[in-house]
């Protein structure tokens, strides 16, 4: 039997490395897609040795058209399982006065993620199998003043994945949002995160593998007390939200 | 932030630097003034903590290629050995060389230059490594091994992280057939039995004894030693058989605060130390385990350093030449029974020579390894101590060193004043800078 193969899209995120290590560490072959492949070539080598798999490395800029073709004739044979984890958590105060930024923050968390599965969607489906794996935010379930741009954008991303899966199901290719909650990344560095709640990598990769490809879930949170905490701000009355400091 | 060691003693207060990737740590060289790097913090007193910046390794933990051949094994210098012992122990790997916690980067095992229960065989960690890569304090980095930029590579294995910082190390794993040991427990009644079992199990790989550190007279040194091999897979059977290479399973035990001093006292002590070596005699014999109870018994217990509580605690290492070793450890043990100051786990073993590094701390001869808590009367015994080492030629252990005095390390280190030299030469001295080097000079 020919080993699966896993294709992460961003494949230099801490949480991308994280999941490409569990993944091999299941036999799976993996393709790391990076804006520029010397910056994944750390990451490609790593998860090789750890596992002894095929690791390999394809230039992706997630914001660029020509690219994102350019990928799709790369990306032969098309892998078995999709991991998007791209995304940038931008500068909410500039953002705020600098449109260029603004776009940037929405089009990299939402536009761009959903451009990109949509397109491998479709050939998942000409297969006849297949799981796209999208990684959210739970910053998505509501906007928060101190970080709406994203918030809003992993919002489109969650409700695009929703609606994929709603599209895909009778079709044979599953697709599962990851909520991660915090997570000890470089994206994180230097924040304050309180450890109870806080996952780190390997959780998630562990979390990822186990919900795509054996409980084959929909949604899940990798902490599940984010569940509770996220049900929680989900139901305070907006007069009251809209006061809060968040 | 205050920084410190494993024994929590003592307490620094360092700038902290988290670089995420080896290149960038030759421009944060050239834009601060002094610093050290540190692993996982397991160097018990301040070998880790900056005199002025603290360089954290943890963010470069990618390994970097595997060769089955010669049985290379290259990672980052931030990469846990608990990560590669679980990454490679299920593939028939095992590191040539371990200490007694898996919680320790390969760099700080190149720095410190650590020794396992096998080192009268396999010699230091720094025997099988075959390159390292570090940037100096000009920035640059370079490659070392045995035969490029020699001088430079045996400085920095035992270096205590003073000759660079340690990017990159290449080092050789062994093979083994499964994830168990197979295991011989003597009871030695005291010393000289105890010096007998060793010297008779010079051919065992592994070699380590617990010792009674409260026992006295004519039970000095009553000790259970155990001596241990990597199982043969015609060795096992059972649920061992159908699984020889199982993976270690995760620690959950946690101690989660310090806890109050009087938890380890005399009588408390001396209870634990009388229980361990009754329950010794009554198993005493031959016993399979697995790798991860086997070396790593106490990290079955995170943190377990808190039940010291929060003043701390400093281990006591010595190594004596072997001509002198009945001679030294009876005198130490003697000393440390009549000062009524128990050590919690005192650990004998039989070193072999070893010129892996400059400044290494094994010789051929034996090593005792004792923990107090802080207090006055602690150093004070410890001061006792090192005369009796200095008196025999012996010399401390830098990595759980936390208090000896210059002229200690001085006279037990032949070879410090080339490192210095080389310090010096280098660049090194005025760049990297940890409390312990300038506490003792090095």
């Amino acid at each position: 039997m020919t080993a699966r193969t896993l294709l992460v899209i961003g494949g230099t995120s801490d949480i991308g490395l994280a999941i490409a290590r569990e993944y091999a560490a299941h036999g799976w072959d993996i393709v790391l897609t990076a804006r520029n492949p010397d910056d994944a070539a750390r990451n490609a080598a790593d998860v090789q040795t750890r596992s002894g798999r095929a690791v390999r490395v394809l230039p992706f800029d997630v914001l660029s058209a020509a690219s994102r073709d350019e990928l799709l004739t790369n990306l032969e044979p098309l892998p078995d399982t999709v991991i998007c984890v791209v995304g940038v958590l931008g500068d909410q105060a500039r953002g705020e006065s600098d449109p260029a930024h603004a776009s940037e923050i929405i089009r990299a968390n939402f536009e761009g993620p959903a451009l990109i599965l949509d397109a491998l969607a479709a050939r998942m489906i000409t297969r006849g199998n297949g799981t796209l794996v999208g990684i959210s935010s739970v910053a998505g379930v509501r906007g928060r003043g101190s970080n709406y741009l994203y918030g809003s954008a992993k919002a489109g991303f969650s409700a695009f994945l929703s609606g994929l899966r709603n599209r895909l199901a009778p079709k044979g290719v599953h697709v599962l949002t990851v909520l991660p909650g915090f997570v000890r990344t470089r994206m994180t560095e230097g924040l304050k995160l309180p450890p109870p709640i806080t996952a780190n990598p390997a959780e998630v990769g562990r979390a990822v593998f186990r919900a795509a490809e054996i409980s084959r879930r929909n949604v899940i949170y990798v902490r599940a007390v984010w569940r509770l905490i996220m049900a929680i701000i989900t139901a305070i009355p907006e007069r009251i939200f809209k006061t809060l400091k968040l | 932030m205050k920084t410190q060691g494993w024994g929590n003693y003592p307490v620094g207060e360092a700038a902290w630097l988290t670089p995420t990737k080896p290149g960038a740590i030759g421009r944060i060289i050239g834009n601060t003034d002094t610093l050290i790097a540190r692993g996982a913090g397991r160097a018990y007193g301040d070998a880790a903590i900056g005199a002025g910046a603290t360089l954290s390794m943890l963010g470069m933990d990618r390994m970097i290629a595997f060769d089955p051949q010669s049985l290379e094994l290259t990672v980052e210098a931030g990469v846990m050995l608990d990560d590669v012992i679980r990454t490679f122990q299920p593939r028939g790997y095992f590191p040539a060389s371990v200490p007694g916690t898996k919680f320790v980067t390969v760099g700080g095992m190149v720095a410190s230059n650590i020794h396992g229960k096998n080192h009268h065989k396999a010699g230091t960690f720094g025997s099988h490594v075959t390159r390292i890569r570090l940037v100096g304090a000009d920035g640059k980095s370079t490659a070392c091994s045995p035969t490029e930029q020699s001088e430079l590579f045996h400085a920095t294995i035992g270096g205590m992280g003073l000759t660079g910082i340690i990017t990159e190390v290449t080092f050789r794993m062994q093979k083994v057939e499964t994830a168990f040991m197979r295991n011989e427990l003597l009871v030695a009644r005291n010393l000289d039995e105890a010096m007998r079992i060793f010297e008779e199990s010079l051919g065992w790989s592994y070699t380590v004894s617990w010792i009674d550190g409260l026992a006295r007279g004519n039970a000095l040194g009553r000790s259970l030693v155990i001596r241990s091999e990597h199982a043969k897979l015609s060795e096992l059977d059972g649920w061992r058989a159908r699984q020889p290479l199982k993976p270690a399973p995760h620690a959950f035990l946690n101690v989660p605060f310090n806890m109050p001093a009087m938890t380890l006292n005399t009588l408390s002590v001396s209870a634990f130390n009388q229980l361990v070596y009754w329950n010794g005699v009554r198993q005493e014999g031959p016993r399979i385990d697995h790798w991860n109870s086997n070396f790593f018994p106490l990290d079955a217990v995170h943190h377990w350093n808190r039940i010291y509580g929060a003043r701390g605690f400093f281990q006591h290492q010595c190594v004596i030449p072997k001509a002198r070793s009945r001679a030294a450890i009876g005198e130490i043990l003697d000393r440390v029974a009549r000062a009524g100051n128990p050590s919690f786990l005192s650990v004998l073993k039989l070193m072999g020579p070893d010129e892996a590094g400059l400044m290494t701390f094994p010789m051929e001869g034996y090593t005792l390894t004792l923990d107090f808590p802080v207090s006055r009367k602690s150093f004070e015994l410890a001061d006792a101590l090192d005369a009796i080492v200095l008196a025999h030629g012996g010399r401390l252990y830098l990595t759980k060193d936390s208090r000896q005095s210059r002229a200690m390390v001085e006279a037990g280190y032949e070879n410090l004043p080339r490192f210095r030299d080389l310090r010096a030469a280098s660049g090194a001295a005025r760049k990297f800078k940890s409390l312990q080097s300038e506490r003792l000079g090095l």
